[in-house]
């Protein structure tokens, strides 16, 4: 089966440094793929690749089989990649809700429309609504985000990425910040998405990664020293030594 | 329905007090004060226009003045050759037809600059956009059919269909009613699906953009409506003061523009048109008091800027806005 998204000899360095090392990393439809790595592997900057935020030096990037190398983050967005930030990333100056709003919209057709009042629009409103309950977070919905807590933010992050319907979720570091009863709740949630979306994981934390990935790549110095399924990763001497042995 | 906000009393009020004083001030034969509504309201189109990018989508442009003189150029040129001659193809008084002219004019340069403009951000798009500003400002500078720096007198207003522009009263009521029309336009914009990605895009541009809105196109698009209405405005001044120069244009116009903005309340629907009001006004008393206005005039407006957050709409906020 051919894979959602094939990366094929990736490579981005920032001056002397080579932050993306011919990277080749294949993600199959509905799984969720864990990429792991110590800090500073490169994990961010492969996902800013992937998403269009950066341009690659050398490489190509195929979804579905066609080349999205050189397509701007919008049009990759429209293709159906989504993507969270490992730094949250919100309009803050909005509501909740509009945040939420924002992403059905962009599905929604084109925005240049400039009379009906976009929060009077039912059905973006009541997708939008739906996604802020499946993360939990109903009651906020009409509350300006910059009130909300670290923690409530990454749960915004996840319905906003739920919400652009993407096929391909790439999230990064999602549980970052949050406490083991929030990361709990997030690792539930997303065990429920599990074959409805394909999700590309970066994520620090070794519980989560183990109990949700169905495949793990590991990310060491802008290279992937390994990939495959969780229990060949966890008894991989080369990982071991890399990233697992030093815990 | 929906409990006002202290800002929408405010905006009511405001609106109100523009529409009563001035026929007010008319029938009691002071006709200055007409006078001084007439620009105070000209220019708070022009605000009101800049506001749409500055307040809601954060392009801080300052070179706004330009269309205002394109405008009002469309109207003055249009008339000069109705009356000497020369140039038939554009020569007219007809006021529709130096309307639609002043918009498409302003439509065209907004696109052609805002294009390239909008390639920047922050203080390059500042500086580009002044830099645009101050070439039409010499070009028309340059213009010795036109009088060059002496500027160009206009000596028949546009005609228009049911409105005469000679009567001061009926001019003063274009304007009001196409400030109306403005501010009413700029609000049923920014809370359209257009305006949430303008507002988005400028508080967090990665995210719009990682959500699939191409946000460059949609910048350009609100710069040209805003460009259009400036335009607009432009077409009213000729028609009021019926005397135009490249001065209209010149980068310091920009910048008191952006100062109304900024003075009354950026991304409020009363905002722009308070500031033009306030600094209109604060402009002639002062000036009527001493010759060296501009000192106290500029404390005035440093001493707003620094204590009331938000401008002067900042004073309507209720609590927890």
């Amino acid at each position: 089966m051919a894979p959602l998204l094939k990366v094929k000899g990736l490579m981005k360095s920032f001056g002397g440094v080579t932050a993306t090392d011919n990277v080749d990393l294949d993600v199959i439809k509905g799984e969720i793929h864990a990429i792991i790595g110590p800090n500073g592997a490169g994990k961010t900057t492969l996902i800013s690749q992937l998403s269009g935020a950066l341009k690659p030096d050398a490489g190509t990037v195929l979804l579905n089989g066609s080349d999205i190398t050189n397509k701007p983050a919008y049009k990759r967005a429209k293709l159906g990649i989504t993507r969270s930030f490992q730094i949250t990333s919100l309009v803050m100056g909005m509501s909740v809700l509009d945040n939420v709003a924002l992403a059905v919209q962009a599905n929604d057709g084109h925005s240049y429309r400039f009379l009906k009042p976009a929060r009077k629009i039912a059905h973006i409103r009541d997708k939008a609504m739906e996604n802020l309950i499946k993360v939990g977070l109903r009651k906020r919905a009409n509350d300006a985000t910059s009130a909300l807590s670290h923690g409530e933010h990454r749960q915004m992050e996840i319905a906003i990425a739920l919400a652009s319907e993407a096929e391909l979720m790439l999230l990064d570091e999602p549980m970052a910040g949050l406490g083991p009863e929030e990361s709990a709740l997030l690792v539930a949630f997303l065990k429920e998405l599990k074959g409805q979306r394909t999700i590309l994981l970066i994520e620090h934390d070794m519980d989560a990664v183990f109990a949700l990935a169905d495949r793990i790549s590991v990310l060491v110095y802008g290279q992937i020293i390994a990939t495959g399924l969780p229990d060949e990763i966890r008894s991989n001497d080369a990982v071991r030594h890399a990233y697992l042995g030093e815990e | 329905m929906r409990k006002m906000t202290k800002a929408g009393w405010a905006t009511m009020i405001g609106m109100i007090a523009l529409a009563i004083l001035p026929p007010y001030f008319l029938l009691t034969g002071q006709a200055f004060y007409v006078d001084l509504a007439t620009r105070l309201v000209i220019l708070g189109i022009a605000a009101v226009s800049l506001n749409l990018i500055l307040g809601y989508g954060g392009m801080v442009s300052f070179g706004h003045a330009a269309f205002i003189g394109l405008g009002a150029y469309a109207v003055g040129i249009t008339s000069y050759h109705a009356t000497w001659g020369g140039f038939d193809l554009i020569a007219s008084y007809n006021g529709l037809l130096q309307l639609i002219l002043a918009l498409s004019i302003s439509a065209i340069y907004a696109l052609v600059t805002g294009a390239i403009s909008l390639r920047t951000k922050g203080v390059y798009f500042l500086m580009i956009t002044m830099a645009f500003g101050q070439m039409a400002f010499f070009l028309f500078q340059s213009l010795d059919v036109y009088n060059g720096d002496d500027g160009l007198t206009i000596d028949v207003r546009s005609e228009l269909p049911f409105i005469n522009l000679d009567s001061p009263m009926q001019l003063y009521i274009l304007s009001y009613v196409s400030l109306a029309v403005a501010m009413l336009l700029v609000k049923t914009i920014v809370n359209s699906r257009f305006g949430m990605v303008l507002q988005g895009a400028k508080d967090n541009n990665e995210r719009m953009v990682t959500l699939g809105y191409n946000t460059y196109f949609y910048r350009l698009a609100a710069y040209v409506i805003s460009g259009v209405m400036c335009g607009y405005a432009g077409f009213l001044l000729g028609n009021f003061t019926t005397f135009i120069s490249p001065d209209m244009m010149h980068w310091t116009r920009s910048g008191e523009l952006m100062f109304m903005v900024i003075l009354g309340g950026t991304s409020t629907a009363l905002g722009p048109t308070l500031g033009s009001s306030i600094f209109i006004l604060l402009e002639e008393i002062l000036s009527s008091i001493t010759l060296y206005w501009h000192l106290p005039f500029g404390v005035i407006l440093i001493v707003v800027v620094m204590f009331v957050r938000g401008g002067l709409m900042g004073l309507f906020k209720g609590k927890g806005e």
